[in-house]
């Protein structure tokens, strides 16, 4: 068996008295789409944080392609290698497309304009971010300088998603990706996950759908009470079984997986 | 949710009927409403642009060549050169979704510095004005950290800098105004700011000139650097700026700590236009509102985040063209403050219809 692109081990976290995370382990394989699932308040978010650094973990060990790592921020979460796509999007509606994909790794021009000027150099950010969204599919745009709030719900997911593709060089957390959009949104962002995917990048993605994360998922993380309750395979098992572990209705027949 | 169990294949299925395309962006909203909103929507300082093009344009028809000098659109910028200062201060504060109240008081208060260091302490003039733009810098950096570390909205902390610098003034001058033939015998340079460049019949001060580089400066960086992109993006979501990367504590910090150094600049411009030192100097008082009034007829959101400097900069300049404007047509000055509320509220109302975007 290959190794885990990312791994956790006894990780916890608590909130007070609250145990958000109890001794919950994780494994992230290369090239899949690992969904995680579970209840509300079973921890999962705090997982999520845990892994992209916006939570510091009591304890426990998380392991990024075997090594040991520590993130004190997101944004050193993001300087290994791990992009999150957040609910929110984290996006400026008021700025444009480019500005958006750049915000805060921002491209300076060469020579005297960009060391002493502090110049950005725009022509090469437009040109990544629309070589990026042609990438996936995300083409017919007219203008990569319109503003972001210009956008449907579904191409700013899009343009989230490019946003995390282009800069992820390791693995990529999609958060609700498809909460707020509709039917035919929701479509062309599972395309684009896929699309991701096929790139060779590892995804979790987190969800409530599960239609959608039974549609896209190649394992399952049911999360219960703070912890990895089992991995599942979508093809071994129903939407109703999924449903019924991650609410306690009924256990699952044993560890699937030792992964 | 899902009671019945549905195969997982079904589902699969319907993937691979699904239109093989992904999110597309689509053209939407033509017609001359629609371009002239995306218009406006990419270019914020275009209504103040045509404002102000259609102000001097109507008063240089009903004034002639009275009005449409040299002399006399010079001296609009020699009348606004502090608001002018005051607001390109003003405008980086509402960029990220603040207000600053303080403005007009820390000018005040750094010119008083500067007068009071070379009159009581005998301090070299130069010195004296370095430590005034020291001073200023400090206030808007205390402001600053109030805001962004103990996290209190900008209107109460501004308008509480305002009362305890105002106050700060008068204690620390007892009220004593320092005289500009004073200045001119002990301290010129600090009068340098009201040194004049003949051009023709036009007249330009260096205070004006300051302003002029300030506010290109200023939009320069505001549009091209990163630090500018950080600017706008922590006042349009700080949140989803801190999310996506930006420090937002060191970029707040930045803007207040800048806006005090500018707002001391405006207190050294002070002292060259009137060429004394006066604590109680209007500016203190009415100097923010003037500059709020700049920002806002000038098209800057005050939710943050929308708008440009040089937006700003025009509203100065359509107040002050207003001012002379009505003043050389003999009008009641009352009609002035008249038409700058009109354009105050109109000027947002235009800022409402901009932020409504069709998705």
């Amino acid at each position: 068996m290959t190794d885990p692109v990312l791994s956790a081990r006894g990780l916890v976290k608590r909130y007070g008295r609250v145990t958000a995370l109890d001794r919950c382990d994780f494994d992230l394989m290369p090239g899949e789409i690992l969904a995680v699932i579970g209840d509300n308040g079973a921890g999962k978010s705090t997982l999520i944080k845990a892994i992209s650094g916006a939570v510091i973990p009591d304890a426990g060990e998380i392991r990024l392609e075997g090594r040991p790592v520590r993130f004190a921020s997101p944004i050193e979460a993001r300087q290994a290698g791990i992009e999150t796509v957040y609910q929110t999007l984290a996006m400026s509606p008021a700025l444009s497309i480019a500005d958006n994909m750049f915000m805060g790794r921002e491209l300076r021009c060469s020579g005297i304009m960009g060391t002493l000027f502090r110049r950005l150099d725009r022509r090469a950010m437009e040109a990544f971010a629309r070589e990026k969204l042609n990438d996936l599919g995300l083409m017919t745009i007219q203008n990569i300088a319109q503003p972001v709030e210009t956008l449907s719900g579904g191409q700013r997911q899009g343009v989230a998603v490019a946003r995390a593709a282009a800069f992820g060089s390791r693995l990529i957390i999609l958060d609700e990706p498809t909460a707020a959009l509709g039917v035919k949104e929701s479509r062309r962002v599972l395309d684009l996950i896929l699309d991701v995917r096929a790139r060779g990048l590892p995804i979790i993605l987190i969800s409530h759908n599960m239609p959608h994360v039974f549609e896209v998922a190649d394992r399952i993380h049911i999360h219960r009470l703070g912890r990895r309750l089992c991995t599942i395979r979508p093809a071994d098992h129903s939407m109703s079984d999924a449903v019924a572990f991650m609410t306690g209705a009924r256990t699952p027949p044993d560890v699937m997986e030792a992964a | 949710m899902s009671s019945q169990a549905e195969p997982t294949e079904d589902f699969e299925g319907i993937a691979a009927r699904a239109p093989n395309r992904h999110a597309a962006f689509q053209p939407h909203r033509k017609g001359a409403m629609g371009r002239a909103h995306d218009l406006l929507h990419a270019t914020p300082a275009l209504v103040p642009m045509i404002v102000l093009i259609a102000a001097v344009a109507v008063f240089g028809l009903v004034l002639g060549g009275k009005f449409f000098s040299p002399f006399a659109l010079t001296l609009i910028l020699q009348q606004v050169q502090i608001v002018g200062v005051l607001a390109a201060a003003q405008s980086l504060i509402v960029l990220t979704a603040g207000i600053d109240l303080s403005v007009g008081a820390t000018a005040v208060f750094c010119s008083v510095i500067m007068g009071k260091l070379v009159f009581d302490v005998g301090l070299p003039a130069p010195l004296a004005v370095l430590a005034g733009l020291i001073a200023g810098t400090a206030i808007g950096g205390l402001n600053g950290w109030l805001v962004s570390r103990v996290r209190l909205p900008p209107f109460i902390v501004t308008l509480g800098m305002w009362q305890i610098v105002l106050a700060a003034t008068y204690l620390s001058s007892g009220n004593e105004t320092i005289r500009a033939q004073d200045i001119e015998a002990t301290a010129p340079f600090l009068q340098f700011l009201g040194g004049k460049l003949q051009l023709g019949g036009a007249t330009l001060t260096f205070g004006v000139i300051l302003m002029l580089l300030l506010v290109l400066v200023l939009a320069y960086a505001l549009r091209s650097t990163a630090w500018g992109r950080h600017v706008y993006a922590v006042g349009d979501d700080p949140e989803a700026a801190a999310l996506a990367g930006v420090d937002v504590h060191r970029t707040l910090m930045s803007v207040y700590l800048l806006v005090g150094l500018i707002c001391a600049l405006a207190g050294w411009v002070m002292i060259g236009r009137f060429g004394s030192v006066s604590p109680s100097a209007t500016t203190g008082v009415i100097g923010n509102i003037q500059s709020i009034t700049a920002v806002v007829i000038g098209g800057i959101s005050l939710f943050g985040g929308r708008g440009s400097i040089l937006g700003a900069f025009f509203g100065a300049l359509i107040v002050g063209v207003f001012e002379l404007g009505l003043r050389m047509a003999g009008a009641n000055p009352q009609w002035t403050f008249l038409l700058i509320g009109a354009l105050i509220i109109g000027a947002v109302a235009v800022d409402q219809w901009i932020r409504k975007v069709s998705a």
